[in-house]
């Protein structure tokens, strides 16, 4: 797990950039769907089923990724409450990404709808009709919403922070495009 | 390598006003597709809204068509309806169904003569595990052609000055069909002898993959024997639910499900607009009614007819209703499980 790397592996850079993508759209989607009564509410929602569902696939893969290859340790000059923060908010995001999708599902079987997403496929009910459950369920779904929204902010400041205030070469781990030409610099000492 | 000397604090100003613009511009991306800057947009929750009486809505009830019983049996497709559709419902053979016949009230204990809209929901569901829900209603079309007319409509029809209603119908033309059927068509003493409609088209897809606009509609098998209204309410408030308990513990109660396919010039986004009469008609099967259940322990109780759950070969077509009901269903239902401590369960009901 603790291999010494200075970046991510291209698996788990492509792995991240992709659910980003679908992490936002997911987000959007789902705030965008419960405002409207239009046309575009009933492929919204299916394409919401479908998208969840394939952020929980790959946020498992990307878990079991993270074990094998671990992540590149932060700068050694990174303050511990930044430290800390930035692992907290990690972990926050992959129980959202887990978390969230089974969530949405656990909340349409205590509704007794029936899951079904692209290509006709069909989950079967993962818990059984409750008024008391579904109600529960989507309020976290609900509210966890926004805070996943939230955290993916943070996420993107504190990038950015990195990249352009710090410049310790803490994005260029997770850049689409390698860096191998650009290490990590963890002795800086400007200040 | 960065020059350290951007590095000092007074150029970190620039570069914490772009995160900040970066954070700024996606809260509000956020926000806008919310529709918190839209306090014009219709909403779910605004048109349940809308359905609700002056005094509030019935906790833990159907924010409409609250007054309703429910019914079990099955749909014996007799297979003609896979000319049209490749939906498992429609291949020869006998479905379960879980249903519930309603009055199209907010009110759940509404008196059955001061209601003149008539509702059914039906649940087939098929072994390969499809699920087919319809929520049909007994006029022959639409009162209004779009959910913001029907919204519209609501708010018109609740205020106190009359002006406002014939204002109403007089921008919305469409509406005196409606108006012309709720006032002159028969009223009759029964569920049994009520013909109901899907009045929204959907798309059938047959399994050569050609796709059929279809409407469809469920005619009663029992005779029918035209009330006035006058005459329905000498039979009590509730005197539907106690006939179609009474008919169904003597006999199931059947219906004929008629599909009606739309000819390429018909409209299929527009349900105050009746197909004519000499279109081609399917008789695909008949739903069979074999057990009536109240519903404050019945199998209805906890199905929202939402009909957007459609089985493979059947979806929505450029109807807007089907979406904005799906949408407006599926609020409902979250505000009733959330309030179903209001709900007056039967004693020995197994669900919390």
């Amino acid at each position: 797990m603790s291999r010494t790397n200075t970046e991510f592996t291209a698996l788990q850079r492509s792995l991240h950039w992709l659910m980003a993508i679908c992490i936002l759209a997911m987000l959007f989607i789902g705030v965008g769907m419960v405002s409207t009564i239009g046309r575009q509410y009933t492929p919204l929602l299916a394409t919401h089923k479908t998208l969840g569902i394939t952020i929980l696939v790959l946020a498992l893969i990307r878990l079991v990724v993270r074990f094998i290859y671990g992540a590149p340790a932060l700068p050694v000059d990174l303050p511990e409450p930044m430290k800390l923060a930035a692992h907290l908010s990690h972990l926050a995001l992959y129980a959202l990404m887990i978390g969230m999708p089974l969530i949405g599902w656990a909340m349409m079987s205590a509704g007794a709808y029936p899951v079904v997403l692209y290509g006709q496929i069909r989950l079967p009910a993962i818990l059984p009709q409750s008024d008391s459950l579904h109600t529960l369920l989507w309020n976290a779904h609900f509210y966890l919403a926004f805070a996943f929204f939230a955290l993916v902010l943070l996420h993107v400041a504190a990038a950015l922070f990195h990249a352009l205030v710090r410049r310790d070469g803490v994005l260029q781990t997770m850049l689409p495009v390698g860096n191998n030409d650009v290490p990590l610099k963890p002795q800086r000492n400007e200040h | 390598m960065p020059d350290p000397s951007q590095s000092q604090p007074h150029s970190h100003l620039g570069s914490l006003a772009i995160i900040a613009a970066v954070v700024a511009i996606g809260a509000g991306a956020f926000a806008y597709t919310a529709g918190w800057l839209s306090p014009g947009r219709l909403t779910p929750t605004k048109l349940v809204g809308a359905l609700a009486p002056p005094d509030g809505p019935a906790l833990g009830h159907r924010r409409n068509h609250a007054k309703g019983i429910c019914f079990t049996g099955i749909f014996d497709a007799n297979g003609n309806g896979t000319a049209l559709s490749r939906a498992t419902a429609f291949v020869a053979g006998q479905y379960p169904v879980v249903g519930r016949f309603n009055l199209g009230t907010p009110d759940p204990s509404a008196t059955d003569a001061t209601v003149r809209v008539r509702g059914v929901g039906v649940q087939i569901s098929t072994p390969d595990g499809d699920v087919w829900r319809m929520a049909m209603i007994d006029p022959p079309i639409f009162p209004v052609a779009t959910p913001q007319a029907f919204y519209e409509l609501l708010e018109a029809s609740k205020s106190k000055d009359p002006e406002v209603m014939k204002a109403f119908a007089a921008a919305h033309p469409e509406f005196a069909a409606f108006g012309k059927w709720a006032t002159t068509a028969p009223w009759t003493a029964s569920y049994a002898e009520v013909a109901f409609n899907s009045l929204n088209a959907f798309i059938f897809t047959d399994g050569g993959g050609a796709d059929h606009a279809v409407r469809w509609s469920l005619a009663p098998q029992a005779p029918v024997t035209p009330i006035s209204a006058p005459d329905l309410e000498k039979l009590g408030p509730n005197h539907l639910e106690e006939d179609i308990m009474d008919r169904v513990s003597k006999a199931p109660q059947r219906w004929t499900m008629v599909l009606t396919q739309a000819d390429p010039s018909d409209p299929t986004s527009d349900p105050t607009k009746a197909w004519p009469p000499e279109r081609r008609t399917v008789q695909a099967g008949t739903l069979v009614v074999q057990k009536i259940e109240v519903e404050a322990d019945g199998p209805c109780r906890d199905i929202n007819f939402d009909p957007t759950v459609l089985p493979h070969g059947i979806k929505v077509s450029d109807d807007p209703f089907p979406a904005a009901r799906s949408a407006a269903y599926a609020k409902s239902y979250d505000l009733r499980t959330s309030e179903a401590s209001y709900y007056p369960r039967t004693a020995g009901s197994t669900k919390p």
